[in-house]
C-alpha cells in the first residue's frame, strides 16, 4: 500500500442516455482524509460516485480504487457506498436490514450496533424502515455503508434534510474516521459544507472547476463565504 | 453461501411482515380449490380429473406474480444497485431469492394440497408425488418471475406479464384439450413451454399409481426449465448500468 491515492480516474467519459454527462474528467482522490464533492444539483455527483462504486457503465476512462479497477470483487469488500435516495428496504425493521447488510460485508453484529449508534438511531432499532421519516431512513442507510468499516466510503449527499445538530455530529464522525485512516468521498449541493472538508472538488456541469483546500479556495477566489467562490470560479470557468 | 442464506432469510423477513402477501400464498390456493369443487358440484368427475392440475397451476401463477413484483421492486427501488455494490455475487441474490420463495412455495403447495386431499377428498394415488409436483410448478413460478422481471421497468408491467407468459401455457398445456389434438405448430409450441410438462405430470399421477420413468422424465425437465430461468435471471442482472 504505498499508493497515497485511495482513487485515480483519467480521462473519464460518461454519456447517460443522450447526455455526456462526464466529458473528460481526471482527478486524484488522497487517502485518509474528507473530500468534498460539491456542485449544483444536475452536474454529475451521483453519476461519478458510481463509476467509482463500480456500477456506472463508462464511455472511456479509467477508474482505479484503492489501487484496483473500480468494482471488482475485491474492492467491493472495501468500499462503502451510500446512494443518495435510501437504498434499504422500507419493510423491515432497522435491525433487519442492518443486519443484512452486516452478513453480506461478513462482519457481526457488533458493526451493525456500532453503525446504529454512529447515526443516533439506537431508539428505533425495532421501528418499521418505512414508518421512519426521509431523514431518519437516510440514516438507516448511511448506517449501512458505515458497518463494513470500509478503507473508502462513498457518501453521496448524506446531510441532505437533516436537522444542523445532527448534521454537525455527521461531520465530527467523517473526522473521526479519517483520523483512523478511512478515505472519505463526500458529495453534497450546499456550498458552505466545502468549509467542513479537508479538500474540496469542485464541479459543474460534468467538470472539475477546483481540486484544492478550502483556505485555498477561499484565497484564490478572494472570497470567505465559500457559496461566493463558487460563484466566482464558475464565472471564471465559463469565461 | 452465507450470503444466499441471509439473502433468503432476508425476502422471508419481508414477506413477514406483509400480512396479504402470506395470504396470497398460503391461503387463496387452498380457497381456489374449495371454489373449484363446489362449481362442479353437479359433476364431481370433472373436480376429480382436473383438481390434480389445479394443484400445480395455483402456486405456478402465484409465486409467478409475488416474485416478478418483488424483484422488480428490488430493482426499481435502489436496493438491487446497493447489493452490488457488496461483496454479494449476482448468482447468490438469485439463489437466495429462488430459496425464499421455494420455502414459500413448500408452504403452499403443502397447504393447497392438503385441504384438497383430506378436506375436499380429492383422490389422488400418490399423495407425496402430486405435492413434489405442485413444489417445483411453484419454484417454476419463481424462476420465471426473477427472469421475466428483467423486462419490466414498473411494477404494473410485471403484472402485465401474467396473461403474456401464464395465459398463453395454460390454454396450450393441455388442460383444455389434449396437445396431440392441437394443429402441429401448436403442438410443438407446447412442447418447449414448461407448464405442458406439468399438466402432463398431473394427469398421469390422476390415472397411475406410483413414480414411473414417464413421471421421473417430466420431473427432470422441469427441473431444468427451472435451473435455466433461474441461470437467465441471474445474467440479466447488470452490475454497470447506463
Ligand atoms: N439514467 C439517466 N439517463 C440519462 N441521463 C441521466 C440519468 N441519470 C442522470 N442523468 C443526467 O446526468 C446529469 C447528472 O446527474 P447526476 O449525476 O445525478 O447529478 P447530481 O448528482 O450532481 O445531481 C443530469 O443532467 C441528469 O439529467
Ligand atoms: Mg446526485
Amino acid at each position: 500500500m504505498t499508493d497515497p491515492f485511495a482513487i485515480e480516474i483519467e480521462e473519464l467519459v460518461v454519456v447517460r442516455g443522450k447526455n455526456v454527462v462526464i466529458p473528460d474528467l481526471s482527478v486524484r482522490v488522497p487517502r485518509g482524509c474528507v473530500t468534498g464533492l460539491l456542485g449544483p444539483s444536475g452536474c454529475g455527483k451521483t453519476t461519478l460516485i458510481r463509476a467509482i462504486a463500480g456500477i456506472q457503465r463508462l464511455r472511456s476512462g479509467r477508474v482505479h480504487v484503492l489501487g484496483e479497477p473500480a468494482g471488482t470483487p475485491s474492492t467491493r469488500e472495501r468500499v462503502g457506498y451510500m446512494t443518495q435516495n435510501s437504498s434499504v428496504y422500507p419493510d423491515l425493521t432497522v435491525r433487519q436490514n442492518l443486519h443484512y447488510f452486516a452478513t453480506l460485508a461478513g462482519t457481526g453484529e457488533g458493526a451493525a450496533r456500532a453503525a446504529l449508534a454512529n447515526v443516533g438511531l439506537q431508539d428505533k432499532a425495532d421501528a418499521l424502515t418505512a414508518e421512519l421519516s426521509g431523514g431518519q431512513r437516510t440514516r438507516v442507510s448511511l448506517a449501512a455503508a458505515l458497518l463494513i468499516d470500509p478503507e473508502l466510503l462513498l457518501l453521496d449527499e448524506p446531510t441532505v434534510g437533516l436537522d444542523p445538530v445532527l448534521r454537525r455530529d455527521l461531520w465530527q464522525l467523517f473526522g473521526a474516521l479519517a483520523a483512523d485512516g478511512t478515505t472519505l468521498l463526500v458529495s453534497s449541493h450546499v456550498m458552505e459544507e466545502a468549509g467542513r472538508c479537508d479538500r474540496v472538488l469542485l464541479m459543474r456541469e460534468g467538470r472539475l472547476i477546483a481540486d484544492c483546500s478550502p483556505d485555498e479556495l477561499r484565497r484564490r477566489t478572494g472570497q470567505t463565504d465559500l457559496e461566493q467562490a463558487f460563484l466566482t470560479l464558475a464565472e471564471g470557468s465559463a469565461a | 453461501m452465507t450470503r444466499t442464506l441471509a439473502t433468503a432469510r432476508r425476502v422471508l423477513q419481508q414477506l413477514s411482515h406483509d400480512r396479504r402477501s402470506i395470504a396470497l400464498i398460503v391461503v387463496l390456493p387452498s380457497l381456489l380449490m374449495t371454489l373449484f369443487k363446489y362449481v362442479f358440484d353437479g359433476s364431481p368427475a370433472v373436480f376429480g380429473r382436473v383438481g390434480p392440475q389445479m394443484l400445480g397451476i395455483f402456486p405456478f401463477t402465484i409465486m409467478f406474480l409475488v416474485t416478478s413484483v418483488t424483484m422488480v421492486r428490488e430493482r426499481t427501488s435502489g436496493t438491487l444497485e446497493r447489493l452490488l455494490t457488496t461483496p454479494l455475487r449476482r448468482g447468490e441474490l438469485i439463489l437466495g431469492y429462488g430459496l425464499a420463495f421455494g420455502v414459500a412455495a413448500l408452504v403452499q403447495a403443502l397447504a393447497s394440497s392438503a385441504t384438497a386431499i383430506w378436506v375436499l377428498g380429492l383422490d389422488v394415488n400418490t399423495p407425496w408425488a402430486v405435492e413434489l409436483f405442485a413444489v417445483v410448478d411453484a419454484v417454476l413460478g419463481t424462476a420465471l418471475g426473477l427472469l421475466m422481471s428483467a423486462f419490466a421497468v414498473t411494477e404494473f408491467q410485471a403484472v402485465q406479464f401474467m396473461p403474456l407468459i401464464v395465459i398463453p401455457q395454460l390454454l396450450l398445456c393441455g388442460l383444455f384439450a389434449a396437445r396431440a389434438s392441437m394443429p402441429t405448430v401448436l403442438e410443438r409450441t407446447s412442447d418447449v413451454l414448461p407448464l405442458s410438462y406439468a399438466a402432463d405430470a398431473f394427469t398421469t399421477l390422476g390415472r397411475t399409481s406410483g413414480f414411473g420413468s414417464h413421471l421421473a422424465k417430466d420431473l427432470a425437465i422441469l427441473a431444468g426449465c427451472c435451473v435455466a430461468a433461474l441461470a437467465g435471471a441471474s445474467l440479466t442482472l447488470r452490475r454497470r448500468t447506463p
